[in-house]
């Protein structure tokens, strides 16, 4: 019998691993994950503040991705998928039966590992959803978009080219462009998944250089599989490994002088 | 956009430049009151002390947080060094507390009726920290390579002055106690050169990459083609 693409919300239980910081934007509640048969997050609860930038680190298969993407719904587009649990932002469950997910991804953007900018012209790409969101004055769009692109660090790059093809674009600034796409319309979190993976190390530096300028404004989430930018980049860090939540705490403890056995090791590079 | 990591790094930098200016002080009052015979400067070079030693902490606290940023190459050096400078400039400002210390118990009795030439050898300690720390701030490893062999000129002084007090001593037992306060401010101040040393060396390293300690060229400019 096929299972439905709708995600069952189940009575919370006792989380087995939990995390809690001062003022939470995004409460994680007790959430577990199944793919079918198959478990891949465990009863994982930890709360993320507001403007800081937490990383999900962990090897391969730990399931930090998949966190990642219950955070805006994402998973909900995948087959045989069941979440437990709740997670809260800005204290809504976005699970709820009422939740808009189209509302829902507007405050909580994403960027992902490979840019996917449109075809379309650079303007269009961060005018796109503007104009999805009701606005239409020309000179209202021009003002935003010029912000967007100053803060994802691209419009002295691009000004000069701004109805050009966003696919002439380096790799870095085709990201920067998704970067600034996101954050068009004014999302309160933004979820990034590897988002400096596939980049040069010019172009990684000064990803992570954006990142740091956007925390003042977005509440940022990361996963990423180098630990050094985890290291150079987020306040907070949430070590993952086969779906269970290990360790979570300030990155600077997290990186010098973690808890668990298991974390040491994975920092240290004695698995993953 | 703002560069997170340099700015770090220059956080880092200004930390040591901080540091390194109470230690000179630090270094610098203690030798006038021991010259001077200045009782409450003496006193004051302990608070100095506290505040190089919480210097040190910060200094350690921030390095090993820009460690685990894994930097490379010049930032890398950077870090490293300024660890090691640190507990150079730590170890020097609790050689100043010594010198005051004695300073302090040589105000409470009767000078020594001997010409010693620790002025001159202070000078020159002092003046060794002060050109280590600009060749650190310029990033000048010639200024640096200049000072290191000077340091066989303080531990000479040292030797000098020690065989002065010791002569003295054997001539005028009453003056044991003095004298020895004395030997140990003239060798805090031999020890003061060596970290001047140890710091030149640490900007060569940082500068040119090469590790001269212990290898008979430190003379030599960087020999790279």
């Amino acid at each position: 019998m096929a299972e439905t693409l709708i995600p069952k919300i189940v009575p919370q239980k006792t989380p087995a691993a939990t995390a809690k910081v001062g003022s939470p934007l995004i409460e994680i509640e007790a959430i577990s994950l199944h793919y079918g048969a198959s478990r891949a997050l465990k009863d994982i609860s930890l709360n993320l503040e507001e403007k800081v930038v937490t990383a999900f680190i962990g090897p391969s298969g730990c399931g930090k991705s998949t966190l990642l993407r219950c955070l805006n719904r994402m998973n909900d587009l995948i087959d045989n998928v069941r979440i437990d649990g709740a997670i809260k932002i800005g204290g809504h469950n976005i699970y709820a039966s009422d939740v808009d997910v189209i509302e829902l991804r507007k405050r909580v953007g994403m960027v992902f590992q490979k840019s996917n900018p449109f075809p379309k012209s650079i303007y269009e790409n961060v005018a796109y959803g503007l104009r999805l969101h009701g606005m239409k004055v020309k000179a209202d769009l021009d003002l935003r978009i010029e912000e967007c692109l100053r803060a994802s660090a691209l419009w002295d790059e691009v000004k000069d080219r701004l109805h050009s093809s966003a696919l002439g674009l380096s790799g870095g600034q085709q990201q920067r462009l998704c970067i600034a796409r996101a954050i068009a319309i004014k999302p309160e979190v933004i979820l990034m998944d590897e988002p400096a993976s596939a980049l040069d190390p010019i172009a990684t530096a000064r990803i992570e250089d954006l990142i740091l300028d956007l925390k003042k404004e977005f509440t940022i989430v990361i996963v990423t599989h180098n630990m050094q930018q985890a290291a150079r980049i987020s306040d907070q860090t949430a070590f993952f490994y086969i779906g269970e939540l290990v360790e979570f705490g300030a990155t600077s403890k997290i990186f010098t002088n973690p808890a668990q056995k298991r974390t040491e090791d994975y920092v240290s590079g004695r698995f993953g | 956009m703002e560069n997170h990591f340099e700015i770090g790094i220059e956080n880092l930098r200004q930390k040591l430049l901080v540091m390194a200016s109470h230690t000179e002080k630090a270094v610098n009052d203690a030798v006038q009151a021991l010259t001077q015979r200045d009782h409450d400067l003496a006193l004051r070079v302990k608070e100095e002390d506290d505040v190089i030693d919480k210097c040190e902490v910060e200094i350690d606290d921030l390095a090993i947080l820009l460690l685990t940023k894994a930097p490379l190459a010049t930032n890398l050096r950077l870090v490293t060094v300024a660890m090691k400078i640190s507990q150079d400039l730590e170890r020097i400002g609790d050689e100043a507390s010594k010198i005051a210390k004695r300073a302090r118990d040589l105000t409470q009795e009767p000078p020594v009726k001997l010409t010693l030439d620790l002025t001159r050898m202070a000078r020159l300690a002092l003046e060794m920290l002060k050109t280590a720390l600009d060749a650190f701030v310029n990033r000048d490893p010639a200024a640096a390579r200049l000072i290191i062999p000077r340091d066989k000129e303080v531990d000479a002084m040292n030797k000098q002055i020690h065989n002065a007090l010791v002569q003295h001593m054997v001539d005028n037992p009453d003056t044991i106690s003095r004298c020895l306060h004395w030997i140990v401010a003239a060798k805090s101040l031999e020890r003061i050169a060596d970290h001047a040393t140890n710091i030149a060396e640490d900007v060569v390293y940082l500068c040119e990459a090469q590790d001269i300690r212990h290898t008979g060229i430190k003379n030599s400019a960087a020999s790279n083609p």
